[in-house]
């Protein structure tokens, strides 16, 4: 199982099986997009927080809070990088303020479930990474408490 | 700032048209843009305004056999998107026009060759800040007569490719060089697609696609560039026949377009199977 919020937001999209409904769904997600704040993070972004094999050159950060949750922040330099988009915004409003310890439980499996027909061949492995790269640094930071 | 289209050199500059032409165009009704993407999202968050979309698996691909749509289809594809005989379509995309380069070289097979290609693709539209719409635009149906489907020109087909190699006929290969020596067997960051073999077809030129391609705005090189990468550091000759391919024809349907439109390739064929049907075929020959 999924972190909650996740596991609601994938039931939810199991629901809409038709191709038209989750890219309407999509979109509203990469409209709700915010960019990593100037706090945390100024460009040019460190390499080390680049999200490999993506694209649409995507970057994440994970902040963590002293009660061992973490806030994930992301940034998408590419335009055109409307899926990237609209996963980072998801990740962010069902994994933001969750333990990390569980953020580490979430696998590259929920890209397919999310995206289905709307995965396309090149963006599959970005989206896949970028949440490898989320699960990376929320393990990184339940094994440094 | 990018040179003209028309000072580039081009064979038939008309091929491509700028952004600006579209901007002039946008209400033109003799005109029709059509966006072709891989990024299925890409057009429903915001396309230029007025243009239909035309989806490369849906739309161009028969849904059951590896094959293009029947005329039947098309002739239906061209009605729903209120397309005449006498409608000039414009193509553009993501991917550097990667796959409007593929939707326009389809409509090609079907001899609709009022068809053009946006210079710079959507990239280039998004970095100028011109507007874009979600609004989804509706046309009256069109009644569409098509030719029957006439791939000989070209498309290349595996025994096409392999008597052309025999007689050491110019291939191109335009995949990644990794691709190329048989290092991998996909794009770099794309899922390997299942071919059981790596290396390229025995001759092949390896010109990687985007390389037809200024990377900072997504324009063709001009003909001086391109002649310079195709014709005098690959040696290939624009009188003589040649093939093209990559993976399973769309990247190399870009340098189709570079090759015959911009260079004045007087035969150039799209080997569409290219490497995902070489790489499996039993006893072809395969060199790394």
């Amino acid at each position: 199982m999924a972190p909650p919020k996740l596991q609601a937001l994938l039931e939810m999209f199991d629901m809409f099986p038709d191709v038209a409904d989750r890219t309407s769904m999509l979109l509203s997600y990469a409209d709700q997009f915010r960019e990593v704040p100037v706090d945390v993070a100024t460009r040019p972004f460190s390499a080390r927080h680049q999200v490999p094999q993506c694209e649409s050159d995507a970057y994440v950060w994970g902040v963590k809070a002293p009660d061992n949750t973490l806030q994930l922040y992301f940034a998408v330099e590419n335009p055109s990088g409307v899926s990237a988009k609209a996963l980072a915004a998801i990740l962010d409003k069902t994994l933001s303020g969750t333990p990390a310890r569980e953020i580490a439980t979430v696998g590259p499996e929920i890209v397919e479930r999310i995206f289905r027909q709307n995965i396309s061949m090149g963006k599959g492995m970005g989206l896949m990474s970028m949440v490898q790269a989320v699960q990376a640094l929320a393990k990184a930071a339940s094994a440094n408490p | 700032m990018t040179t003209p289209i028309e000072q580039r050199g081009y064979a038939q500059p008309d091929a491509l048209v700028s952004t600006d032409w579209v901007e002039q165009h946008l209400k033109d009704p003799a005109i029709r843009l059509i966006e072709s993407n891989e990024d299925t999202l890409l057009y429903a968050s915001g396309h230029v305004p007025g243009a239909v979309h035309v989806d490369w698996t849906s739309d161009l691909n028969d849904q059951l056999r590896r094959d293009y749509i029947s005329r039947e289809a098309f002739e239906a594809l061209m009605s729903r998107i209120g397309v005449s005989s006498e409608t000039t379509v414009v193509f553009y995309g993501d991917k550097n026009n990667w796959w409007a380069c593929y939707a326009f070289w389809v409509f090609q097979l079907f001899g609709h060759t009022k068809a053009r290609v946006m210079d710079g693709g959507r990239i280039k539209w998004q970095k100028e800040n011109r507007s874009l719409s979600r609004d989804t635009p509706s046309y009256a149906a069109s009644k569409y007569h098509a030719k029957e489907r006439d791939d000989s020109p070209i498309r290349a087909y595996r025994d096409d490719v392999l008597a052309h190699m025999k007689k050491q006929g110019q291939l191109v290969d335009v995949r990644s060089p990794e691709e190329y020596t048989g290092e991998r067997m996909h794009m770099p960051d794309y899922p390997n697609e299942g071919a059981l073999r790596g290396g390229h077809i025995p001759g092949a030129k390896s010109v990687p696609w985007a390389r037809a391609i200024n990377p900072e705005d997504g324009t063709f090189k001009s003909a001086a560039e391109l002649s310079q990468l195709y014709c005098e550091t690959q040696k290939l000759s624009p009188r003589e026949e040649t093939i093209a391919y990559c993976r399973i024809g769309e990247r190399s349907s870009h340098t189709w377009f570079a090759l015959k439109y911009l260079l004045g390739f007087e035969k150039v064929r799209n080997y569409d199977g290219s490497w995902t049907e070489w790489g499996n075929s039993v006893g072809v020959p395969i060199e790394k």
